[in-house]
């Protein structure tokens, strides 16, 4: 029986392996030690929700906290990558980007094409997303389309444990700026995840449920979400074939083409808004490159154009879940 | 003063100035003939700080530059010739036509980049110096930035986590009266800029920033105090600036006569000549043979840029990532 491991230990255990094997990686962030300067225990937090808790006692000064200082430390986390180490940053919640956002669009993302293909940033930079925690409009969002449309920087959107720890191997290794997205609700989340350290490549989806009627692709928790309703709709006698991207940049356009060359439709979910999403990105790739094989609108399905409220009966009504997939899949299978 | 800086390093010393100055007067007049593309903002009056402050480092050491980097650039050893083409927007320039002046750099001489953001350097320099500290290399970074950028969240954001990490860092903060066209008396209440050190338990100084010399031994204090893990500076330099904010700019922000002023008795090159003459340490000639070396380097760089081929379409494409 293999060993299970939750997601948010698939991560810890990636960066305890990857700072083994390579001294040059550290690890920063708000209280990613949790208790510097604080008269009680250090490693008291490991990370707001404890991901990287542990790994001070192992790593010591290699794993550092900061003040709450975003612009500061991505920023310091970039220089340091431009100078031969490879920084793993913590920003806490993606919706805190925006206060340090030029470090990541005008600094890390253009070094290598500015300086004429000398400069390496091998920074990763994760970050919780996502609705759910009743944690309302600066808290839940996902945000990574707004990464995903600058050049330089790859877009890591794990949908579960396995995925969680060969990612973001790979990304540790890479030798480009990463952004890595952790779906907060998905942390206790158990699976199969190797004991020995595993990249996974970049730009190869998975292919998570063959099917030959409908085509779902999905990103993050909404491929959990997605192969429930594929599921369901199995037992009606639907038959959907499951794709998740893992990374939206690079973004495998070929696998996406190919399961809609075979499916003829196509629904699209997507946590992240629906202007200018990835929803909304796929959808255009395929009305582009696979439009002669489509039986069927695209249908996207994600949260309306509004910000995550924080009323519970609300937030459910905004997030894509299995029901309404499965309604998005019937109105297209007839 | 000056007593420490034997025979080579003073003519070292006038000879990045005069580059510097000869290198930006040159653009200024390039620039009027519209073959040189884009934004440029010229060094020209600041030379004393670049120089003064990049003599105490070594290969190792990064600087983090500002959009009005080209003397930075000089001082830290880039190639002259490499730089011209790269302003000039050519493929053999030092990013391959891709930089411009706002974006030109040179990694491995230590320079890290000229940068188009106001503020943006701070951090990136916290960054290299935290490298330096666990590589345990003795290295130090230098972010230069403007009375401008003395007042982005970056620059004090940078200030405090560089002594919550006792990095070593020098803060170079060049004062040249102007953030654009808005006066430093606007744009920052206190007396001087490094008064704002105190604020973070830093130790603060501000210099006069045409005098060479005054740059010199106060940048050598402190990064000698950051390379013995003593932790960050801030060093103002009080300096001008002989050109507009960008090439194109009428300055009419200024008082009538005031470039023509600070020429005269403000000037980093003429103060450094009086300096060295009245004290017999060089002698005019000396200095004159560099002017004339200079001058050639400067026409050799320009006629290469100007001869040097353009990108090729494909490397539109190339440069983006490493590995995609």
């Amino acid at each position: 029986m293999a060993r299970k491991l939750s997601f948010k230990d698939a991560i810890n255990e990636a960066i305890a392996q990857e700072m083994e094997r390579d001294q040059s990686v550290i690890v920063m962030g708000e209280d990613n030690v949790g208790g510097a300067g604080s008269p009680g225990e250090m490693d008291a937090w490991g990370g707001v929700l404890g991901v990287t808790k542990g790994l001070y006692p192992k790593f010591g000064e290699r794993v550092m906290d900061t003040p709450i200082s975003e612009s500061a430390f991505i920023g310091a986390a970039i220089g340091a990558a431009s100078c031969g180490m490879r920084p793993i940053a913590e920003l806490m919640f993606v919706d805190f980007m925006g206060v340090c956002f030029d470090q990541i669009y005008n600094q890390a993302a253009k070094f290598r094409y500015m300086f004429g293909g000398k400069a390496e940033t091998p920074v990763v930079i994760r970050t919780m997303i996502g609705g759910g925690f009743r944690a309302a409009a600066q808290h839940s969002q996902c945000l990574y389309p707004i990464f995903t449309h600058i050049p330089g920087l790859k877009c890591v959107i794990p949908s579960g444990p396995y995925e969680a720890k060969g990612l973001l191997i790979q990304a540790i290794r890479d030798n480009d700026p990463v952004i890595f997205f952790e779906h907060k609700a998905m942390y206790a989340l158990k699976a199969e995840v190797p004991e020995e350290p595993y990249a996974l490549p970049f730009g190869e989806a998975k292919l998570l449920r063959s099917g030959e009627q409908v085509t779902i692709v999905a990103f993050g928790l909404m491929v959990q979400r997605a192969l429930q309703a594929a599921e369901a709709l199995a037992n009606n006698g639907i038959d959907c074939e499951v794709v998740d991207p893992r990374t939206t940049s690079p973004l495998d356009e070929t696998t996406i083409l190919q399961s809609v060359a075979k499916t003829g439709r196509l629904v699209v979910v997507d946590e992240a808004y629906p202007r200018c999403g990835m929803a909304a990105d796929i959808s255009a790739l395929v009305a582009q490159k696979g439009f002669e094989s489509l039986q069927a609108p695209v249908i996207m399905v994600t949260p309306p154009h509004v910000p995550p409220p924080f009323n519970g009966a609300l937030e459910d009504l905004y997030m894509p879940d299995s029901a309404r997939i499965e309604a998005a899949v019937q109105s297209i299978v007839k | 003063m000056a007593t420490q800086l034997d025979k080579t390093n003073l003519l070292n010393a006038y000879r990045t100035m005069k580059q510097i100055r000869e290198f930006e007067e040159r653009v200024h007049v390039e620039f009027a003939t519209g073959d040189i593309p884009g934004f440029v903002h010229l060094y020209a009056g600041e030379e004393a700080v670049a120089t003064g402050v990049c003599m105490h480092l070594n290969q190792r050491d990064k600087i983090a530059s500002t959009h009005r980097g080209h003397g930075h650039c000089i001082a830290k050893g880039v190639d002259i010739d490499a730089m011209m083409a790269e302003i000039y927007g050519k493929r053999t320039g030092s990013c391959g036509g891709k930089g411009g002046s706002m974006h030109i750099a040179d990694i491995s001489k230590g320079m890290m980049g000229a940068n188009g953001i106001v503020g943006a350097g701070p951090p990136l320099i916290c960054g290299a110096a935290l490298a330096a500290k666990f590589k345990g290399d003795q290295g130090v970074g230098v972010a230069f930035f403007g009375d401008g950028a003395s007042n982005q969240g970056t620059t004090f954001e940078s200030l405090n986590l560089s002594m919550v990490w006792k990095l070593p860092v020098l803060f170079g903060a060049e004062n040249n009266g102007y953030a654009e066209s808005t006066g430093v008396k606007f744009n920052v209440p206190t007396a001087n800029i490094s008064d704002r050190a105190a604020g973070f338990g830093m130790p603060g100084i501000t210099v006069d920033g045409n005098d060479f010399f005054a740059v010199y031994e106060a940048a050598g204090e402190a990064i000698k105090r950051a390379r013995a893990g003593g932790g960050p500076t801030l060093l103002e330099c009080k300096t001008n600036r002989f050109f507009g904010h960008f090439e194109g700019d009428a300055m009419t922000y200024r008082a009538k006569g005031e470039v023509k002023d600070l020429r005269e008795r403000c000037d980093a090159l003429k103060i450094f000549s009086t300096q060295v003459t009245s004290r017999g340490l060089l002698s005019q000639e000396e200095m004159t043979t560099i002017d004339s070396e200079v001058k050639a380097a400067i026409d050799k760089a320009v006629a290469l840029a100007k001869a040097a081929p353009n990108p090729t379409a494909a490397d539109l494409l190339t440069d983006v990532y490493i590995a995609y």
